[in-house]
């Protein structure tokens, strides 16, 4: 294939991935834009592989992957997407930085000079470093996504200065390989090394809560390195897919942020939620909340007209997404109108919750966004909240409480709350919450899962 | 004119306007198919694979070579997983649309 054709190729297979991230502004499009994302991938493996002489080893490599990939898809649970997501982060940066290795080792296999131009190592040093950042850190939060390490954050004295040092060193290193007239592998790979070990640094201080931050962001930086391999290959096709994933990782990261009104900087400097619990103390004054049964409960939403349900992370928790969606079908059937209210931090990933309830076979006209239903909660009879807690927590609109300003659900707006909720303990926040001592609101206590079970029977 | 700019220029040019193209295309995804969008684009950043064929590509094997191929498994784990995982998920949304319209 002429270079012309190839270049061409890799145009159409960039319109595809373009098409691809379109297609999933509805999702009626959504799998035909996955479909497009395929057909993209095919073109651009295909013309690659005119490229190249090597088709055993390459087509060996693809379908051992391949077989690998599929079997991990079809296997994970959903509630199991975060690690996943966080797992193939890691792949994407361990890839990338292999490929800048084989390019610095045999730069002519790319169709660069054999002795590489400054341009193209400062390409390859972009390249590797946010690829080995983008390894280590996403190990990390793998690792704790998957409760193999402890969701706290781990902090140390001087540890933004440790930080701040190891990045001088590798930008140091990079220089040092850059101005080098021969390959200076030295230099490559202390900064490599360096990039691995701030990747691992960067994510251990982040804690549990702002896991969706950090999953987004982590995203982005895969985008990223794929951009910077581009880069470095000259190949605008890679460019171009790098951009769009960076671009969409950014952009999730600060929905994400916003919904949970942290600034990005505080969420990736750490240390959040490791004083957890500590600010419960309310001047000592002793607050009263009245607790019930699943059965008052159930006849209270029985008998309501509209009853909007606030999931939580803790309902994915307690695997009571099924029983929640027979709970939601007897209400229908009683002629109640049952609605539910996602908040944008509901799971532990952007739209986790969406695809928990969708897996339930929870029809989504049901399942709204927090802009759409929240004016809609002061009109309704019953609001059941179901494993959350900050997400509701009226303090957002008091001027000095340190959640001010975040968005929430208005389910202190409703005529009667209902929280089930296994202890009167604080949420991520550390906050104490109004809303569970408020005179129309109703505690029953219990795991999310046997609650609900009890509501269905008791309907 | 063109061929006296450095090529790094072109993938520059490349490179913002793809991000243009990709801000305004993601702002419009909704907020409930935030999940698969990771997914997808999970997929999709396994491009990588492009260079990793690149990598593992030439006769003569090396070290290099092997490392290219280490590269394309890994990268081809990303782009079958991402892509079928994201099917996966799709497929759920539309049961529930089969469902509504019922």
């Amino acid at each position: 294939m002429s270079a012309n054709l190839v270049a061409l190729a890799y145009l159409v297979a960039s319109v595809f991935f373009i098409l691809a991230l379109k297609g999933l502004s509805s999702p009626e499009s959504a799998r035909r834009g996955n479909l497009f994302g395929m057909i993209g991938m095919t073109i651009a493996v295909a013309t690659t592989l005119t490229l190249t002489q090597n088709w055993i080893l390459i087509l060996g490599c693809i379908a051992v992957g391949g077989v690998i990939g599929a079997i991990v898809a079809q296997r994970v649970q959903m509630t199991a997407m975060p690690e996943l997501v966080a797992f193939m982060h890691s792949l994407v940066g361990l890839a990338a930085v292999f490929i800048a290795i084989a390019a610095v080792n045999n730069p002519v296999s790319f169709g660069l000079p054999e002795v590489l131009p400054a341009g193209s190592k400062l390409e390859l040093f972009l390249g590797t470093f946010i690829g080995a950042m983008t390894w280590s850190g996403s190990v990390i939060a793998f690792l704790k996504l998957s409760g193999r390490m402890s969701g706290t954050p781990i902090v140390f004295s001087g540890q933004h200065a440790v930080n701040l040092l190891l990045a001088l060193a590798m930008v140091g290193c990079g220089l040092w390989f850059f101005f080098s007239e021969t390959t200076n592998w030295t230099a490559f790979i202390a900064m490599t090394a360096i990039a691995f070990v701030l990747g691992f640094l960067i994510i251990i201080p982040i804690g549990g809560a702002d896991m969706p931050v950090v999953i987004s962001m982590l995203n982005s930086y895969s985008g990223w390195a794929a951009a910077g391999i581009g880069f470095s290959l000259g190949n605008p096709m890679l460019i171009i897919a790098g951009s769009l994933v960076g671009s969409s990782g950014a952009i999730l990261s600060y929905i994400m942020c916003k919904a949970m009104n942290r600034p990005f900087l505080s969420v990736i400097l750490g240390g959040f939620g490791s004083d957890g619990g500590t600010a419960v103390a309310d001047n000592g004054e002793q607050k009263t909340y009245r607790s019930g049964s699943a059965d008052d409960a159930a006849f209270l939403m029985g008998n309501a007209d509209s009853v909007i349900i606030v999931p939580g992370y803790g309902l994915a928790v307690a695997r009571a997404q099924h029983a929640v969606k027979e709970l939601a079908e007897k209400l229908h059937e009683k002629g109640v109108n049952v609605r539910f209210a996602i908040h944008p931090v509901a799971g532990r990933m952007p739209g986790h919750m969406n695809v928990l309830l969708a897996e339930a076979e929870i029809p989504y006209e049901q399942v709204q966004e927090m802009e759409e239903i929240n004016s809609d909660f002061s009109n309704t009879d019953v609001v059941l909240v179901l494993g959350a807690n900050d997400v509701v927590n009226p303090a957002a609109y008091v001027a000095g409480s340190p959640i001010y300003g975040m968005p929430i659900l208005d389910a202190h707006k409703a005529r009667t709350v209902m929280v089930v909720k296994r202890s009167m303990a604080v949420g991520y926040a550390g906050l104490d919450n109004d809303l569970f001592y408020m005179d129309k609101t109703m505690m029953i206590f219990g795991d999310a899962k046997k609650v609900v079970e009890s509501l269905v029977k008791a309907l | 004119m063109i061929g006296e700019v450095d090529p790094v220029i072109v993938n520059l040019t490349v490179f913002v306007l793809a991000i243009f193209v990709g801000y305004h295309v993601v702002w419009n995804v909704t907020p409930a198919l935030h999940t698969p969008l990771m997914s997808v684009t999970n997929a999709v950043s396994g491009i990588i694979l492009v260079g990793a064929m690149l990598a593992a590509g030439p006769m003569e094997t090396d070290w290099g070579v092997w490392l290219g191929a280490a590269a394309v498994t890994l990268a081809a784990i990303n782009v079958f997983g991402g892509f079928l995982v994201s099917q996966r998920m799709l497929e759920m949304f539309k049961k529930k649309d089969k469902k509504g319209n019922a």
